[in-house]
């Protein structure tokens, strides 16, 4: 039994049970899609990451977001700056102890560069209800080509521990429907 | 040199190193200690994310949480597995414990370790979670108890290997080592590996807490923290593992049904463990998908094999010795009958349900590199890891108390009425933990989060009114949960302290090799065509099933969400 030696000295010659040796091909198979299914999405499917990446400091990357605020303000929301940049431009949103900054205002069906990083702590950039999630670093951009195909308001909550105000660290997405004006 | 003392065990036969018994004992003890402050721990933090409730406040609520990770995921587990390390090396070998001095010098380095951080998390500068990710900095005491704890646990698993070699070089078996003790060298294996990891990420991030070193950059950071951190969930995979075989062996005289299959399911752990930290990586910028991909699937998809096989071969060998001793009607008649009000078996089949079903198919998809994108740091990931560690490992190692303290302590189980229910309390709280901290992550709510009301956010967002629904069913799963925790502590507590002890048996001079009657192991279970587990096969495809179509669903769901590249 499992408690004792095995009983045959010589168990590797003992030939495997054919429902054991079924099991083991379907499983070894069922990995073998799984893995390839995460190729197949890379070229067939509509989410996933573009692994472009950048290094960069919390002086340089505030920087950009100012100028970019700077650019394409259209309003503010409880003193929080709300930037409507134009379709297909870099957009730029930090996350810093606690708040995420600025709001961002898109068009539905339109797509924008996305970049996100952090000044001080690891974020975690929560888009709801969407429920997108994304580790936001310090030190690190990163950029993402992101279509909202939904419009209305939506919620950026940080979901990685961030300090005593983590859940006081919030942020705000508007899309518009141009057609509909919404 | 002290001279060995052995007894026989009188139920298995087994020469038991009486040195190798009190460590058993001691790191059985400290670890349930720890379990039951991490539960309390636990207990708050459910009743804090339950809305209605809101137990602690903000800077308690944080403590709290990062604590509960510490001494229930670190500590409680280590310490027991170590107990597991001693007994699979010394006990079933029936060979005396390599050194039993450093074993002890291992006891005290860890219990210090422990005790440490729980200090400076409790004094509240080092509110980081178990995690700590950098630039987060707590204070340098906190590294350094678990540095220390590291390195008394490292030393014990050599102690275990050194076990190991003294159990060959004295003779004391007769063949190749059980394939429990097998688990156990692969547990210990991947332990060297982890706190390896251990070490290197956290001597550098130490001395960046006293000023020597300038920076820790925080993504290299995360990718070593969790080469530490997902292989010590290996670790407890392989203990756990090892541990449904011996249960099944003890109580039911079950025999592995291929030993060539079952160790190499333990040796898949053992070579695709390497960067099992990438599935903690997906959504980290400056990791390529090609890295991202090869790490989470070739790395975890065979050591998944490796899993997907003891999901098998286990409630099989089961089967095969129910179905030899007479249960032999219908499909199912075996598990039926199955001694069910033993708080062993009934934990090991449970644990070994819930780990398949809500710890590992979660697991999977999840690390699958795109669909992780809605479930990042969502309470899906708890709930997934509650399912893994505490339905899975947890209810295996209480249930392998129940055999330890009678044969290893040589007490008596004090209130077998309540121990008998135990196993049953602790897993139906469990299993609502997970699959209702699952289903609140589903529909976006935060992990470590104090608060979803958002009361003292500037911007607010509003939950779906499902999401407070699932946390305050969380809070009553946790209620029951610690119910079952608290019973298994005050139990085994009890028992191992003040059970009615159990007579030896002295030991005669000569090490006994064969296994004797009163336990004997089923026979053969027939040549390579005529083994019939079909109630198991029926299992297997309704996990197999279950597993398809959730994988299928989850990407389902991930096209739903705004395009990205």
């Amino acid at each position: 039994m499992a408690i004792f030696p095995p009983a045959e000295r010589i168990w590797w010659h003992q030939p495997i049970h054919r429902v054991e040796l079924i099991w083991i091909i379907v499983a070894f198979l069922w990995g073998l899609v799984m893995f390839f299914m995460m190729i197949y999405w890379h070229a067939a499917g509509q989410q996933n990451l573009s692994n472009e990446s950048y290094r960069t400091t919390p002086e340089a990357y505030s920087a950009k977001t100012e100028a970019m605020i700077a650019k394409y303000k259209v309003r503010e929301d409880n003193g929080i700056p709300v930037v409507k940049p134009p379709a297909g431009s870099d957009v730029y949103l930090l996350g810093r102890v606690w708040m995420w900054y600025p709001q961002l205002e898109f068009e539905k069906g339109q797509s924008y560069r996305l970049h996100l990083s952090s000044l001080d702590l690891q974020h975690g950039f929560s888009l709801q209800p969407v429920n997108l999630n994304l580790q936001v670093h310090p030190g690190y951009e990163m950029v993402l080509t992101i279509t909202p195909t939904s419009a209305g308001q939506f919620g950026i909550v940080c979901n990685e521990f961030c300090g005593l105000g983590h859940h006081t660290m919030t942020g705000r997405i508007y899309v518009v429907d141009r057609h509909t004006g919404t | 040199m002290a001279q060995e003392k052995f007894r026989i065990c009188p139920t298995t036969g087994l020469r038991v190193d009486l040195s190798a018994q009190t460590l058993i004992k001691w790191n059985a003890v400290a670890g349930i200690v720890f379990l039951a402050i991490g539960g309390l721990f636990g207990l708050s933090v459910a009743l804090t994310r339950w809305p209605a409730v809101h137990l602690l406040p903000m800077d308690w609520f944080y403590l709290a949480l990062t604590a509960h990770g510490l001494d229930v995921l670190l500590l409680w587990i280590i310490f027991f597995e170590i107990a597991v390390l001693y007994f699979a090396g010394a006990v079933l070998l029936g060979s005396r414990l390599a050194a039993p001095r450093i074993a002890w010098t291992a006891f005290v380095m860890m219990l210090i370790g422990g005790i440490t951080t729980n200090i400076a998390v409790l004094q509240g500068g080092s509110t980081v979670m178990f995690t700590s990710y950098v630039p987060m900095k707590a204070a340098p005491h906190f590294y350094l108890g678990l540095i220390l704890f590291a390195v008394g646990a490292l030393i014990a698993v050599f102690v275990f290997f050194g076990t190991l070699v003294v159990a060959k070089e004295e003779r004391t078996y007769k063949g190749s080592l059980p394939l429990v003790t097998f688990g156990a060298v692969t547990a210990a294996i991947i332990a060297v590996f982890t706190l390896a990891c251990g070490a290197i990420i956290l001597i550098p991030t130490f001395l960046w807490s006293v000023g020597v070193v300038n920076a820790i950059d925080p993504l290299m950071y995360k990718l070593i923290w969790w080469g530490m951190g997902h292989s010590s969930q290996q670790i407890n995979v392989s203990a756990h593992v090892a541990i449904w075989y011996a249960i099944a062996a003890i109580v039911l005289g079950a025999k592995p049904i291929s030993e060539k299959v079952s160790r190499t399911a333990f040796l898949l752990y053992i070579f695709f463990l390497q960067l099992a930290s990438a599935h903690h990586l997906m959504v980290e910028p400056g990791l390529s998908s090609e890295w991202k991909i090869f790490n989470t699937s070739y790395a975890m998809y065979l050591a998944v094999l490796g899993s997907m096989i003891h999901g098998m071969t286990v409630p099989g060998s089961i089967e095969a010795a129910q179905r030899a001793k007479g249960f032999d009607r219908g499909l199912f008649q075996w598990l039926r009958k199955a001694p069910w009000g033993n708080p062993a078996f009934a934990g090991m089949f449970l644990s070994l349900v819930m780990f398949g079903f809500l710890g590992g198919i979660s697991g999977v998809v999840m690390g699958t590199e795109q669909i992780n994108m809605i479930m990042h740091n969502t309470l899906y990931v708890p709930g997934h890891f509650h399912g893994t560690v505490v339905a899975g490992t947890t209810l295996a190692f209480m249930a392998v108390t129940y055999l330890l303290i009678p044969l290893i302590m040589q007490r008596e189980i004090r209130f077998p009425r309540l121990a008998r229910w135990q196993p049953y309390i602790f897993a139906i709280g469990v299993a609502g933990i997970s699959l209702f901290m699952m289903g609140a992550g589903t529909l976006g709510v935060p992990r470590r989060h104090w608060d979803i009301t958002f009361a003292d956010a500037l911007t607010k967002y509003e939950f779906p009114s499902s999401a407070f629904l699932l946390l305050g069913l969380n809070g009553i799963a946790a209620i029951c949960a610690a119910l079952g925790g608290a019973l298994y502590v005050f139990i085994a507590v009890s028992s191992v302290f003040f059970g009615k002890r159990i007579a030896d048996v002295p030991a005669t001079s000569a090490p006994r090799v064969a296994p004797p009657v009163p336990l004997s192991p089923v026979g053969t279970y027939g040549s390579a065509g005529t083994l019939r587990i079909p109630g198991t096969v029926v299992l297997v495809g309704v996990f197999f099933v279950a597993f398809v179509l959730y994988y299928f669903v989850n990407w389902k769901y991930l096209a739903e969400i705004w395009p990205l590249r």
